[in-house]
């Protein structure tokens, strides 16, 4: 039997990838991948302890995370294509407007 | 048979999930978060929450990485896409914090939680928000409890869910529309 701390790590590292990913990356569209990889670090913990505890309640909290996610990602590619439109470009280094 | 399960998921997710940072093309990169996901499903399937491992599929796979490809192909982006200045602070941010969280697991403490608690004894884990109806008996499927527990226990947040999910596609088409207001800035 996997103990759970293995999961917890997993998902650790996964979301650690994902929160480098966030700082370094100039890209727009890899930073929302990489808030992806987060969500799905953090669910791989909700099923984890749910499993491991005989607890839907994670599962369930998985489910609604998945909902926050796709809005998010509706809203999150509809600011960056209107972005694009007004900047053309998809570089974090152009939209420096709110700077300061 | 478990843990050989467990160790090829988790090293493929390890895996993709830097190529995901990690490469330059973003078609590339959403491709690999689409092997990833796939395989956090089966990680799911394991875990015996096939529900979601369908849900996994279906919505991230199906829905919200298509949304990606979509976008990143109709921006069509050909520069030159190089890592930010501040990525070796980054990086080492990274470092740190994966150690920690390591370090953390790795203290006694931790890993002795039992490997797994008997089901049968439902009784001592009742302090949660779902005592009755969040332990589940393996004996009706999965996705008929989550059902009866979204629909019960849940049922407000499932309301709310619908909600966020109405903002999200009224504010994804009013921001992504093209003459709102004045006009369109700039055309191409």
């Amino acid at each position: 039997m996997i103990p759970l701390s293995h999961y917890v790590m997993l998902s650790a590292i996964v979301f650690t990838t994902g929160l480098v990913g966030v700082l370094i990356r100039r890209n727009i569209i890899i930073i929302l991948l990489s808030v992806e990889l987060m969500l799905n670090a953090t669910n791989i913990n909700f099923v984890a302890f749910s499993y491991y505890f005989h607890n839907l309640a994670g599962q369930v909290f998985v489910f609604f995370a998945l909902t926050v996610a796709a809005a998010e990602v509706a809203v999150g590619l509809a600011i960056i294509i209107a972005l694009y439109r007004s900047r053309s470009s998809i570089n974090v280094d152009d939209f420096q407007l709110l700077k300061w | 048979m478990a843990q050989l399960f467990f160790y090829y998921f988790a090293a493929v997710i390890i895996v993709t999930a830097v190529l995901v940072v990690a490469l330059r093309n973003p078609i590339y990169s959403a491709l690999s978060l689409l092997i990833m996901f796939f395989h956090v499903a089966g990680l799911y399937v394991t875990l015996h929450a096939e529900f979601l491992a369908a849900v996994q599929i279906i919505v991230y796979a199906g829905a919200i990485l298509v949304l990606y490809l979509f976008v990143v192909m109709l921006l069509n982006v050909k520069r030159e896409d190089r890592y930010h200045s501040q990525s070796p602070v980054g990086a080492f941010l990274g470092l740190c914090i994966v150690t920690e969280i390591v370090l953390l697991a790795f203290q006694p403490g931790f890993s002795s939680v039992p490997a797994i608690i008997p089901p049968p004894t439902p009784a001592p884990f009742a302090g949660g928000i779902s005592s009755q109806q969040g332990m589940t008996e393996t004996t009706s499927g999965n996705t008929e409890t989550i059902g009866e527990l979204l629909y019960s226990t849940y049922l407000f947040p499932f309301e709310v869910a619908s909600l966020i999910l109405l903002v999200a596609m009224i504010g994804a088409i009013i921001l992504a529309k093209r003459d709102l207001g004045q006009g369109a800035p700039s055309e191409p």
